[in-house]
């Protein structure tokens, strides 16, 4: 009970927790090493994400629209990108399937577009006939030059019913 | 003659230099010949002492060293065909063709890590199976079960990775396709796929990155893994034998 008088004489900081020296310096060195850690990594992830790439561009001209006949479906393949003329115009659909990300190819005969991967099937305006791809082949935008030359940009994804009149 | 070999062993065991290295003298009781191995490296994970029943080949088949001795071939082979191999597009496409018409041996020994490589991914599946039919993931093997999955993902991690090394069409869209499935993952997925390929597209960049994970990164992991599970064997007692073994014997 001598203890307790003895503790009663000090001076004693009300409401706040005793926190010890060791505790305290734990605290600090683990938050140091957590703050450390957090920007490692957010470094790491800065480094790994390149700021400057050596792709192809993702704009490219496709020629005069001449070239392409009316009804017709055209492959360009460096570009894998089909240019579609219609009686009303054109339109450009990505040749990627949306499945899986292979290269889908036009079949004249059959009138669709078909993956050789996993046999999605498509319709000449991007529109699924059949799976597993999830989605319809998307449109991008295409428009004239101040040439004359059909342009498309493959960055703009532009809705199905948008179609260019030449 | 043979003796006279034998007496020369002898010898040698007594030597200053032997005992330096083994850091034992000859080992001719039980005691010595346990405390050579446990203070050995490369034999402290090895059992002094096993039951005769782990060791029939019907306990485990080998499956699990048979899959070490593939690592072993793979990490010989793959560290061979580094020397004849610039992983850059498109010469990476060329190494591998010289390596296969040019380069003397080149053939055989790309054929080995290549087979090598689809055996390893059949031994590990293999081994999981079998392990799984014993019941070897149940207590006290849990832990080193876990560490035989995590093997399991680093076989196949470098199995995919060193799938886009030849830079052919096949590994050109093997990969596109792989990381195609990356992408479709909620909210993170573009972005991890970004920072896989460090690019758009299957180009230069993820070449570079999956040449870096196959050979350093996760090697290194694998034979982390595989140190941990080899010595987790012993530590939980041993290969796991049925109270009777599979052909009816105790």
């Amino acid at each position: 009970m001598g203890n307790n008088e003895q503790s009663a004489a000090l001076p004693q900081p009300t409401g706040r927790p005793e926190v010890s020296r060791r505790d305290f310096l734990n605290e600090i060195t683990l938050g140091a090493l957590g703050i450390a850690g957090l920007g490692g990594a957010v470094l790491t992830y800065q480094y790994f994400s390149p700021n400057v790439l050596f792709e192809p561009s993702t704009t490219f001209r496709a020629g005069n629209p001449g070239l392409y006949p009316v009804n017709s479906v055209t492959f360009l393949q460096d570009q894998q990108v089909y240019i579609v003329r219609t009686a009303s115009g054109f339109y450009a659909v990505s040749a990627v399937c949306t499945h899986l990300g292979c290269i889908t190819q036009w079949k004249t005969e059959a009138n669709m577009i078909a993956c050789p991967c996993h046999g999605s099937k498509f319709q000449p305006d991007g529109k699924k006939i059949e799976g597993p791809a999830p989605r319809p082949l998307p449109h991008y935008a295409i428009n004239l030059t101040a040439d004359g030359e059909l342009q498309v940009d493959k960055l703009q994804v532009i809705k199905a019913d948008q179609i260019l009149n030449v | 003659m043979a003796t006279s070999i034998l007496t020369a062993l002898e010898t040698l065991r007594t030597t200053r230099v032997w005992k330096s290295i083994f850091r034992r003298g000859p080992a001719i009781t039980n005691r010595t010949r346990s405390v050579a191995v446990f203070g050995n490296l490369f034999l402290h994970w090895l059992p002094v002492k096993v039951r005769e029943k782990s060791l029939r080949v019907r306990a485990a088949y080998y499956l699990g060293s048979l899959t070490l001795l593939l690592f072993i071939i793979l990490v010989v082979t793959g560290v061979l065909l580094m020397f004849y191999y610039h992983p850059a597009a498109p010469k990476a496409y060329q190494d591998m063709k010289d390596l296969r018409f040019v380069v003397s041996n080149g053939v055989f020994l790309r054929n080995m890590h290549r087979v090598g490589a689809h055996l390893m991914v059949l031994l590990v599946f293999w081994h999981m199976f079998h392990v799984f039919y014993r019941g070897g993931y149940k207590p006290p093997h849990e832990f080193n079960w876990v560490v035989g999955v995590i093997l399991l993902l680093l076989t196949l991690f470098l199995s995919y990775t060193g799938y886009l090394l030849p830079w052919d069409q096949l590994a050109f869209w093997a990969v596109t396709v792989g990381t195609n499935i990356i992408s479709a993952m909620p909210l993170i997925g573009n972005k991890v796929r970004f920072v896989a390929l460090g690019g758009h597209i299957v180009g230069e960049n993820a070449l570079l990155r999956f040449y870096v994970l196959h050979v350093v990164i996760l090697p290194l992991l694998a034979l982390l893994f595989i140190g941990v599970h080899f010595w987790r064997v012993q530590k939980d007692g041993g290969l796991t034998t049925g109270s009777k073994d599979d052909d009816g014997q105790n």
